[in-house]
């Protein structure tokens, strides 16, 4: 091992299994997690070239000979508990980049949730067997986010008793379903209904695509791969277009109905399909503390393998870990990927609870988590996005090279920001509650939940010098304080983009013209709102933590999160008179003391997200520290250097050197 | 509207027909947009000729760029080299001089798509740091390409601070040679541009040893391959070093030296000489090895690094009002995306940065070539702050360009992830410039170093500054400053003359913190290099500011060149405002802190913003035509001047070879694990 690692890691002032079990929840979860991962680790089956030398392609290829190989393993060695399955594949596929994925991550469970018993008894065997591989159709060419704008139709024929489901322009041809391309045979198609001469909006329909022996796409069908992409090289992302393709009466009929004879029978409920929407959120806020957490192994390691620049002259080289710039930019990523990490269990955990109230039909509580995990995945996917870059900027030139492993990581990420609703989309459905919150409070009601502060604001009592209402009694060095300024910030902008949507309302006549001239307001109390309960849950987390010297290290995470986060927004608490002139300048300087706290257990914090090797794909990122012999074995490996003089030397380059 | 021809010529059915949704806000122009484009290009000849280069470049079908997104590794080198052949051949029969208007204009419409571009630092190095006589010799065999050169500085465990170099250069007096060697796996040279599978020599910064002492970093011409059979000379070991997040058209390379010999008369010898028995004279300052990379800094900003983020501009904003989301009005048609604040606030500063760095870019170079020739005839005098303002402007440039094409790409939604938009690529090309060139960090501290250096100047002696030698991107720090700003509502934010004042007053205090926090420390006690190191992130920030002041007051001052054109001057003034307003914002902290701003002043600036982002949206589309990038050059199917954006990609998505080549993967796995389908279905 390098020996600066070595000593980084004899120098830890907790033991890292410890933390690691905190992370995963129990002892016993990271038993069998790691028991999980060396099933794959020790496969041959699972093993191959490097990804990063290969072509799209052969990206492909290899994912699918992997999927193909994983339904197999996985009836082999048992694994069918949810997380469990994810252990597996988080390690197998290292970004969950599937061409099949689809079929488990929505066409299985959309036939779940919104299919008839029989429905489900003729499909859900097969896809679960891969005997057909589905995917989900929603998204178009020209629209996206807002799903009444979606053009597909899918008209009833009660003669025939068949749907026929047409593409009626370019804009509606089905554009970036993940499988669709090449792999999948069926999907589920989201069209706008048309029966007995009517628009009833949008239902899933089952839909044959590819014939079943030859694979070639059935008549009427246009399907092919979007081309290529930021990253997501091994996932043929599909475009479909129908062309009054004809289906049997496959439309999902476990609420909203079509009889034979074309009649439309209403849902009871629409609230049901915020439930998967939800459960998806909760995933993606995990996705991003996992993501953050890897690139922050990666550049954190190599910043304390990494020697560069005089502190002082005529000594050796630091680590670069010991520029206070560098502490400055990985440790508040750090603690950013501890708080979103304890963010995306408290959703998973709500997700669970709540699942269970809607089992016993108790949709109470669906409407304010429907809206608080669309914010909490904007801000979470933003921030990480960001993080992500920031952390391979760090590692200087060499993060640019594929061998850090952290490009890969980025380009696999960043779609979370667009995928499953457009960010700030997001975090106006988010402020939307919090208007309604609002306006709830103003007429009298208690609101409860995440944002009960709202109850407390004292709207009528505002006067003119701000600083006056909010007295500052916040401490810095208390988490619980931190959190109640946090509160005051979000229950301040809430009021702001509330008062101001009232004068647009006020001054304009349309709501919605009001709502667009508000929108830069209400994504920022949106932002604040997230950023509260991010801070509080890391806060709320703190007590539950039995193991003194681990509380006392996550504490300093917790403190330097909420900080820094200050520090970045320092204007919205000096406006709102919530910290003073001085208590900022104290924030800074408390900042750079946690830095230097913080930086003696910085490698133990990142051993303790307990990634393999082989999860991170990093050279830069390794266990072992050996960065820069692996790094020229690598470059060695690359199939450009695989003939000493490239064939355009003689085509080209010799040519030119003759001619001129 | 009438157009040149030249911008629908993608040679697609569709393009005949401008879309309605992109027509119509052509329809009233508040101002002449070929006028800015002159302004732009920097008068309307060269307009004209940039145009004619355009079309040269574009009748040929080996410069096509279509195919890009759709190449490996190897195939996009082996084109590139095959451009750089072509272009070398055109500007031959076309006499286009080396470093010509027309070679620039000619690497602007391949959007830099050539390989061999190391081979023109080599010639710029060379130049700088050169005799007389060594450009003499070597540059005829550049300009003719006898050799193919590259440079070659960085090393796989050193990179920005040159003082940690390990590669040595030991002069033996006996053969009047030095010995050039890798002594550690670490000293082995990486990530020079050409160096994997092209150049034939290499210039190589090394420490060099003579009569037993270490004289620092020096430049060596080295060659590396045969000039016969192209394959490695000995004791040399090169290569490619692999797979990056782009510039996948040029061969990054790696080299390992083992005592390789070289001649004393191939050690560059402007400003150092080693003479035949081995006695070292000195002819420079330390920094002026510096010099080679001052230059390459500077040329990046205009020829590289802003560009990007103009054309990641001009693609999200002509999308924006293509796409068509949700309704504004409930009965309403669905609505341009562009017509969301949202949308507004995500693109417009990114726009408005775009064309405030194009006009601080243009002041850089004019205060480069005006201090330039003195350098070169050894009056170091204006070096230190041509250093300063390069580093910072490399810096804030890299920054901020990195994350407003990101930001670009992100507000396209789900199709900036398609490469066929042509994002992703401006993305990764724009971020290598936060390394490359000096990382970004130590580049800030560098110009911080000046700062402080120069506030402790004018604290000294107040006269200074009225000197002639008192540097004058500093001239602020010791004008009078004003402790609150005097603005009463929100249109007095839209005077230049008040937030570029307010940009000064921040960069003032933060420098005035900075150097305090250094000298507290100092004072109690702390080494001074400690001291240093426990003081950075206010050094940085503050040396942000102070390169903020500079982007602003750089605007300004162009503004006010343009009073004869009122028209632009109005629309352009918006961006100026919108700029400086954005900056005060995204960092209010700073402005409310000491109580410059109130609470109530920060809300007008809100206000001001706010407005501002609502009066640039008539002009959007034109302040991005403006730009005047060819369809091809773009390469965007969402950037289209025509706006046909969803033929255009449903067109370009057919053409990926997973569409027009088989797929195996079925055969081989798919079909397996369907195979006990069940007829039924």
């Amino acid at each position: 091992m390098n020996q600066d690692l070595r000593r980084e890691r004899a120098a830890a002032s907790f033991n890292p299994d410890r933390l690691t079990y905190i992370l995963d929840g129990s002892p016993e979860n990271t038993r069998r997690r790691r028991e999980i991962e060396n099933l794959i680790l020790n496969d041959p089956d699972f093993q191959h070239e490097d990804l990063n030398f290969l072509t799209r392609s052969q990206r492909y290829e290899v994912a699918v000979r992997k999927s193909a190989t994983m339904v197999r393993k996985m009836r082999e060695f048992g694994i069918s508990d949810p997380d469990e399955i994810m252990w597996f594949k988080k390690l197998h596929m290292i970004n969950f980049v599937e061409p099949v994925g689809l079929n488990y991550s929505m066409f299985i469970p959309t036939l779940l949730n919104q299919g008839t018993t029989a429905q489900q008894e003729k499909w859900l065997f097969s896809s679960k067997g891969l005997e057909i591989i589905g995917t989900y159709a929603q998204t178009e060419l020209g629209h996206g986010t807002h799903l009444r704008g979606l053009e597909t139709t899918a008209t009833y024929d009660p003669e025939t008793q068949e749907f026929i489901l047409n593409s009626p322009t370019v804009t509606s041809i089905k554009w970036w379903p993940g499988g669709l391309g090449k792999t999948s045979n069926h999907a589920i198609v989201l069209a706008q209904l048309y029966t007995k001469g009517k628009c009833y909006g949008l239902h899933a329909f089952i839909v044959p695509l590819r014939e079943i022996g030859t694979h070639k796409p059935l008549p009427g069908i246009t399907v092919g791969d979007i081309g290529p992409k930021f990253g997501y090289d091994e996932m043929d992302n599909g475009y479909l277009k129908m062309d009054n393709y004809r289906i049997p009466r496959n439309m999902l009929m476990k609420y909203a109905q079509v009889k034979p004879d074309g009649t439309y029978v209403k849902p009871v409920s629409n609230k049901l399909t915020y439930g998967t929407m939800v459960f998806i959120r909760s995933f993606l806020v995990g996705e991003a503390a996992r993501s953050l957490a890897k690139a922050c192994t990666i550049a954190i390691r190599y910043s304390a393998v990494r020697h560069q620049s005089e502190i002082k002259p005529d000594e050796p080289e630091p680590q670069i870990l010991d520029f206070q710039t560098q502490q400055y930019k990985l440790f508040p990523l750090l603690a950013t990927a501890y708080a979103f990490h304890f963010v995306g269990a408290y959703m998973k955990e709500t997700y669970h609870r709540i699942n269970e109230g809607i089992g016993q039909g108790d949709l109470s509580e669906l409407p304010e988590l429907h809206a608080l995990t669309a914010g909490l995945k904007a801000f979470t996917s933003w921030t990480t996005n960001t993080a992500i870059e920031a952390c391979r900027m760090a590692c200087g030139g060499h993060g640019y090279s594929h061998c850090s492993g952290l490009p890969n990581i980025y380009v696999t990420f960043t779609p979370t920001c667009t995928f499953e609703g457009e960010n700030t989309v997001m975090m106006l459905q988010t402020a939307r509650f919090l208007m309604k919150s609002y306006d709830q409070v103003h007429s009298g009601k208690l609101v409860c939940g995440m944002v009960s502060y709202l109850n407390d604001l004292p709207s009528q009592r505002i006067q003119p010098q701000q600083v006056a209402v909010w007295p500052t009694l916040v401490d810095i060095n208390s988490p619980d304080s931190l959190t109640e300024a946090y509160r005051l910030r979000a229950a301040r902008l809430v009021e702001i983009a509330a008062k101001n949507l009232q004068t647009e309302v006020s001054h304009r006549k349309s709501k919605e013209v009001a709502w667009n001239l508000t929108s830069v307001d209400l994504v920022r109390a949106s932002e604040a709102h997230c950023h509260y309960v991010t801070v509080k849950l890391f806060t709320e987390k703190l007590l539950k933590i039995q193991d003194k010297s681990i509380q006392a290290v996550l504490r300093n995470l917790c403190l330097l999160y909420s900080l820094y986060g200050i520090s970045q927004k320092s204007g919205d608490f000096l406006q709102e008179g919530i910290l003073t002139d001085s208590q900022i300048t104290q924030v800074h300087q408390r900042i750079k003391e946690l830095l230097t706290v913080i930086r003696p257990d910085a490698v133990a914090l990142v051993d303790a997200f307990d990634f393999q090797d082989v999860s991170l794909g990093s050279v830069l990122g390794r266990y072992d520290g050996n960065v820069y012999e692996n790094l020229f074995e690598w470059a060695k490996k690359s199939p450009l250097n695989k003939a000493e003089v490239h064939e355009s030397y003689y085509k080209h380059l010799k040519p030119l050197q003759s001619k001129l | 509207m009438d157009r040149p021809v030249h911008r629908v010529s993608m040679g697609d059915p569709w393009s005949r027909q401008v879309h309605p949704d992109i027509a119509s806000e052509r329809y009233t122009q508040s101002f002449d947009v070929e006028r800015l484009t002159n302004i732009l290009d920097g008068g309307a000849q060269n307009t004209t000729l940039r145009r004619k280069v355009e079309s040269i470049i574009h009748g040929d079908p080996v410069f096509n760029l279509k195919d890009n997104y759709f190449m490996s590794q190897n195939e996009r080198y082996e084109a590139s080299i095959q451009k750089k052949f072509h272009i070398q051949k055109l500007a031959e029969r076309l006499g286009w001089l080396e470093d010509s208007r027309e070679l620039h204009y000619a690497s602007r419409t391949l959007s830099g798509d050539l390989a061999l571009g190391l081979h023109h630092i080599f010639v710029k190095a060379l130049r700088s740091l050169g005799s007389d006589e060594q450009i003499a010799k070597w540059a005829p065999l550049c300009n003719k390409f006898q050799i193919i050169a590259t440079y070659a500085q960085t090393e796989l465990g050193h990179g920005t601070y040159l003082q940690g170099l390990e590669t040595e250069a030991t002069y033996d007096a006996d053969t009047q040679e030095f010995v050039l060697h890798s002594p550690s796996i670490t000293a082995i040279k990486w990530w020079p541009g050409d160096l994997g599978r092209s150049a034939t020599h290499a210039l190589v910064q090394a420490q060099l040893m003579c009569s037993g002492a270490r004289r620092g970093m020096h430049a060596f011409i080295v060659p590396i391959r045969s000039l016969q059979d192209h394959t490695p000379l000995p004791g040399i070991t090169v290569g490619d070093i692999g797979p990056k997040m782009d510039f996948e058209q040029t061969d990054n390379g790696f080299l390992r030296l083992d005592h390789v010999r070289v001649p004393r008369e191939n050690m560059l010898s402007r400003f150092a000489q080693v003479l035949p028995d081995g006695t070292y004279i000195k002819l420079g300052t330390p920094q002026s090895n510096y010099l080679s990379m001052v230059v390459t800094r500077v040329e990046l900003l205009l020829g590289e690094i802003t560009p990007l983020l103009q054309k990641a501009c001009v693609i999200a904003i002509r999308y924006s009002v293509i796409r068509r989301q949700s309704q504004l009005r409930p009965s309403g048609p669905e609505a341009k995306v562009l017509d969301y604040q949202t949308q507004q606030q995500k693109l417009f500063p990114q726009l408005a940065t775009a064309y405030a760095f194009h006009f601080l870019a243009n002041n850089l170079l004019e205060f480069f070539h005006r201090s330039y020739s003195a350098i070169l005839n050894r009056d170091f005098s204006l070096l230190p702050e041509l250093h300063a303002l390069s580093s910072g402007a490399k810096a804030m440039v890299a920054d901020f360009c990195t994350q407003g094409a990101e930001l670009c790409r992100r507000a396209c939604g789900g199709h900036g992830y398609s490469k066929l938009s042509g994002l992703p690529s401006l993305v990764t090309r724009v971020t290598a410039s936060c390394t490359y060139e000096g990382e970004n960090t130590v580049l800030y501290l560098q110009t911080a170093r000046f700062l402080i250096k120069s506030y402790l100047q004018a604290q000294a002696s107040p006269g200074s500054t009225l000197q002639k030698s008192f540097p004058q991107s500093v001239a602020y720090l010791t004008a009078p400053d004003l402790a609150r700003c005097p603005a009463h509502r929100a249109a007095d934010f839209l005077h230049p003359e008040l937030y570029t004042r307010a940009w000064a007053h921040v960069a003032v205090r933060l420098i005035q913190d900075s150097v305090h926090h250094l000298q507290t420390l100092q004072q109690s006690g702390a080494e001074q290099h400690e001291a240093w190191n426990q003081t950075t992130v206010i050094h940085l920030q503050a040396a942000k500011a102070h390169c903020y002041y500079v982007t602003v007051k750089s605007f300004t001052e162009a503004l006010e060149k343009l009073a004869n054109e009122p028209a632009i001057q109005q629309a352009l003034k918006r961006l100026c405002d919108l700029y400086a307003l954005h900056g005060i914002l995204s960092n209010a902290g700073d402005f409310l802190h000491d109580g410059f701003l109130s609470g109530a002043q920060v809300d007008m600036v809100r206000t001001a913003y706010l407005d501002l982002l609502r009066l640039i949206r008539k002009d959007a589309i034109s302040l991005t035509d403006a730009f005047d990038f060819t369809d091809q050059c773009l390469n965007s199917a969402l950037g289209c001047y025509d706006g046909n954006v969803y033929e255009r990609l449903f067109h370009w998505a057919q053409k990926s070879p997973t569409n027009t080549q088989g797929n195996p993967a079925y055969e081989k796995y798919i079909r397996p694990l369907l195979q006990s389908w069940r007829p039924k279905l």
